[in-house]
């Protein structure tokens, strides 16, 4: 018996479209923890709740965003932009863990696409985010935020909020590729995603910050997602807009700023993951 | 015949820590080889540079004609890889775990599911098939995880310490599971700490300790270089420790071993039944000596390692090593 006759069933080199095959069917295992371990689910849900409402009502009556616009209603774009943000964490989270059980083993064992693990797993975050964008906007809109703009404005709005994400999950499942415990991923994440969305215009209006800071606030791509969302949703008007390019041409700046970070950060990631030992 | 798995001077380094120092291996199509060593040997080690999940720091492999360091994605589609630890996910069933490993073979849904099928009822996990891993015992977790190393029909499978931590009905079972996968034509690199193991399975047996080979042959081979079974003797006190050494001297190929304290010996004898009856006699002719037990073993690991080595198996944890040597 030769080796050819007896062949394997597997088909190795499968392209591209294997390659998105691959990520699908890891997704699709990650998406199964959330119908074996709800409790997960619960917690995704509860904590944009949490965001929405202590946000709102601990900054929402301090502050006059000098716009004439209700700060309740502004303030709501800067808490989906910081919880989206934050929504990277459970990214690398899931790969770190990953990571460290025997079932990546598996994965590194078979003929699939190196970039799957990772695409998977941002992947199935996305659909994280898609709920607790959901949850968070009954729940504004419970409190009074409203939509201002057409359907399609806010779609983009929405839109804008997953890509955006969806690109920083890629910076996290580099972190969760380099930390050697999931226990670490949280501090790591808070050391990343703190300072970006607190040194911007989510919570607090650009006027508070001055020199060096306000530079920062004013080019920081959460800035421009917040703002940009306020637009598409009609919580502020662009004409009232800071007067710096990024803040003007907010949607574009944000766009520039997920083409930047997925060219660097997918290969990135998928090379680490290619060298990176279980265990 | 062709060598199925051949490698030529494998070294790795972990730090301070030379988990192979020039390894060569082959594997003729069709074959059963074993990697026998203790705790630490480098068993995991080289079946994780064969099976391109660590990159050697120098040497060469080839595995089902493909060549591990230029082509691994070539050798990941020829082989199916049971590694010492379970590699399923807890979340998903039985039936999911393999329908995951068929799809990312590139088998498509519909085989994928089949294959599950097959393979569930093959390894009696039918019933288990639609409860997440989680709530398996250790031996099914294990039998699933092969299960995952077949989904393809790999004309290789490497599995290591495929029946460590399973009880003696388990590993009697997953002997035959091995058994049947060599009949179908598959060519097999299995690691143990287990002589016996070794002897029941395979082909060809290469001793291995501190990332080196220490003996290589068949297994009738290497018990003819260890000296077969051995007759074990344990007294009631060590005062007649000399006299009765002199009666297992007679039998004895080689040295008698002489341990706690004069209170255990053993000998290595060709001929088992008959070297143990003389060994009765003689021992009962000696006036006052209490025999506590008496039997008549195969020569395990440490025996293999002491008649070899002229030392026994130093491990890293030696717990576990004591508990699977006894
Ligand atoms: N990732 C690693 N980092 C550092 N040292 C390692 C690593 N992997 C293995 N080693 C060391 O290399 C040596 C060989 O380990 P290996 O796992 O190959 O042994 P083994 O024969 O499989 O042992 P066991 O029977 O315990 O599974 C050991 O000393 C081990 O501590
Ligand atoms: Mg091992």
């Amino acid at each position: 018996m030769s080796t050819t006759e007896k062949a394997s069933l597997a088909r190795a080199g499968r392209g591209p479209l294997g390659a998105l095959e691959d990520g699908w069917v890891v997704a699709q295992r990650n998406l199964v923890k959330i119908k074996r371990v709800p409790e997960v689910l619960v917690f995704v849900l509860i904590s944009p709740i949490m965001f929405v409402l202590l946000f709102a009502f601990v900054f929402g009556g301090a502050i006059d965003p000098g716009d004439g616009s209700n700060y309740r209603e502004f303030l709501i774009g800067g808490i989906f932009a910081q919880t989206v943000v934050f929504g990277a964490t459970f990214t690398g989270a899931g790969l770190a863990e990953d990571m460290q059980k025997g079932i990546i083993d598996r994965f590194r064992s078979l003929p699939m696409s190196p970039s799957a693990v990772l695409v998977g797993r941002t992947t199935s975050d996305v659909v994280y985010n898609v709920l607790s964008l959901i949850i968070m906007a009954l729940t504004g809109l419970l409190i009074g935020w409203r939509v201002r703009e057409g359907v399609l404005d806010m779609l983009a709005g929405f839109g804008l909020l997953l890509l955006f994400a969806y690109a920083v999950s890629w910076v996290m499942a580099y972190v969760g590729l380099l930390v050697p415990s999931v226990e670490v991923i949280n501090n790591a994440s808070f050391i990343v995603i703190m300072p970006l969305t607190f040194v911007s215009n989510a919570f607090v209006p650009l006027e508070s910050f001055s020199g060096v800071l306000r530079q920062f606030v004013l080019w920081n791509p959460v800035s421009a997602l917040t703002q940009a969302s306020r637009e598409l949703f009609g919580n502020t008007s662009p004409a009232s807009a800071p007067d710096a390019w990024s803040m003007q041409h907010p949607v574009l700046y944000t766009l520039l700023w997920v083409v930047l970070i997925l060219v660097v950060f997918v290969p990135l990631s998928v090379n680490r993951y290619r060298r990176a030992t279980s265990r | 015949m062709t060598a199925m798995i051949s490698a030529r001077g494998l070294t790795k380094r972990f730090k301070d820590v030379e988990a192979l120092s020039g390894l060569d291996l082959d594997v003729p199509e069709g074959t059963v080889l074993a990697l026998l060593g203790p705790n630490g040997a480098g068993k995991t080690t080289s079946v994780r540079c064969l099976t391109t999940l660590l990159r050697p720091d120098s040497g060469t492999a080839t595995v089902a004609g493909a060549d591990v360091l230029a082509d691994p994605d070539l050798v990941r589609s020829r082989i199916g890889l049971s590694g010492q630890y379970a590699a399923v996910d807890e979340h998903l069933t039985g039936f999911e775990n393999l329908v995951m490993v068929g799809r990312l073979y590139g088998l498509g849904r519909q085989r994928s599911r089949e294959r599950a099928q097959e393979l569930l009822e093959r390894f009696d996990l039918t019933d288990a098939g639609g409860r997440p891993s989680k709530t398996y015992s250790g031996g099914m977790r294990r039998r699933l995880d092969l299960a995952g190393a077949l989904v393809a029909s790999p004309p290789v499978l490497v599995l290591d310490e495929p029946t460590t931590g399973l009880d003696p009905r388990s590993r009697l079972q997953m002997w035959d599971v091995i058994r049947d996968l060599v009949a179908g034509g598959a060519t097999l690199l299995l690691t143990t700490q287990y002589l016996e193991e070794a002897d029941r399975l395979a082909d060809d047996i290469v001793v291995i300790d501190h990332g080196r080979e220490i003996a290589r042959g068949t297994a009738d081979e290497l018990k003819a270089r260890t000296g077969g079974e051995r007759v074990e003797i344990v007294l009631a006190d060590g005062s007649h420790a000399e006299a009765v050494r002199s009666v297992l001297a007679t039998v004895a190929v080689g040295e008698v071993g002489v341990e706690e304290n004069g209170r255990e010996l053993t000998a290595a004898v060709e001929g088992g039944v008959l070297a143990l009856q003389r060994v009765l006699t003689g021992v009962q002719e000696l006036p006052g000596v209490e025999v506590l037990d008496v039997g008549l073993r195969r020569p395990t690991l440490d025996d293999v390692f002491l008649t070899l080595t002229g030392h026994a198996a130093e491990t890293d944890t030696s717990d576990e090593t004591a508990e699977a040597t006894r």
